[in-house]
């Protein structure tokens, strides 16, 4: 129960720093992007902000083999750069250009009730199904 | 060279939007031992497993309340989409696709892969953030400016 707790109390201070950092706005995150145009860096705080953060907490998590709560420290242990993650980040970077949304801001911009955000976070979906199908008849293989 | 937007310049709400993203993974990682992902927590959901469904099903309600709650007692920030339908179904799909694949996006590679330097996310932000880069010049300056 706590660690259902902890994931929707979580998942609620992100959806809150993504609304108030301006990254659940797409025009604000494209005029980031276009650096070649009238570019906004505030986007480079909202992540200079959050690593600032996340350095001392990472700092503290891999020094444990268990977390505060007594879960075990799930760290990812890929250090690998591979095709996958090269032709993943790109398509991901290429959506992420089109549209202005990547997978948070989406989501919260979907609980706003925005109707854009609907049809990107179906498609979305649908893009990660997809992805499981392709996996699924790989490892068949 | 660099023509900075200044008046759509927001850094103190971006650096205090920051921190509180940034808490979130500190909050995750230290209470429940995950990294908090979006673009995992939400496909983990499509081969789901045991014991794996309620807690992302927890955290994507803790995002979805996020505005709610916002709006029960504010009026929300803008959120301006001008991406047409089809764009916006490119667009998803691209995104959903590639951050399974690269296993991750801003949140899990951006904020917490950076935040435990791993050289890993590090080359899947810089990737990711080109290929935003690239595409937007694309559209706003080769396509809209042709």
């Amino acid at each position: 129960m706590k660690f259902k707790l902890a994931s929707f109390g979580a998942g609620l201070l992100f959806g809150l720093g993504l609304l108030i950092s301006g990254m659940a706005n797409p025009e604000k995150v494209l005029g980031f992007l276009d650096i070649a145009g009238q570019w906004d860096p505030s986007l480079a705080f909202v992540m200079g902000g959050a690593i600032l953060v996340g350095l001392f907490a990472f700092t503290v998590a891999k020094k444990r083999t268990v977390s505060f709560l007594g879960f075990d420290m799930r760290l990812p242990a890929s250090d690998r750069l591979d095709k996958r993650l090269v032709v993943g980040s790109v398509m991901f970077g290429a959506g992420w250009g089109l549209a202005g949304f990547c997978p948070g801001p989406g989501l919260v911009a979907l609980g706003a009730g925005e109707a854009g955000a609907l049809v990107f976070v179906v498609a979305m979906v649908a893009g990660m199904g997809l992805f499981e199908v392709i996996e699924k008849n790989r490892v068949a293989k | 060279m660099i023509d900075v937007a200044w008046d759509n310049f927001t850094p103190w709400s971006a650096l205090a939007g920051g921190i509180i993203i940034g808490l979130s993974a500190a909050a995750f990682i230290l209470l429940n031992g995950r990294i908090a992902g979006i673009s995992g927590i939400l496909g983990g959901l499509l081969a789901p497993q045991k014991q794996d469904v309620l807690w992302r099903v927890a955290f994507l309600a803790g995002m979805f309340a996020a505005p709610l709650i916002w709006m029960a007692l504010a009026d929300l920030p803008p959120i301006e989409i001008k991406a047409g339908y089809p764009a916006l179904i490119v667009a998803g799909l691209l995104v959903g696709i590639g951050t399974r694949y690269g296993s991750g996006c801003t949140s899990g590679h951006g904020v917490c892969g950076l935040s435990r330097l791993s050289a890993r996310s590090l080359f899947a932000t810089l990737t990711f953030m080109a290929a935003g880069f690239i595409t937007v010049y694309i559209i706003r300056h080769l396509i809209a400016g042709a």
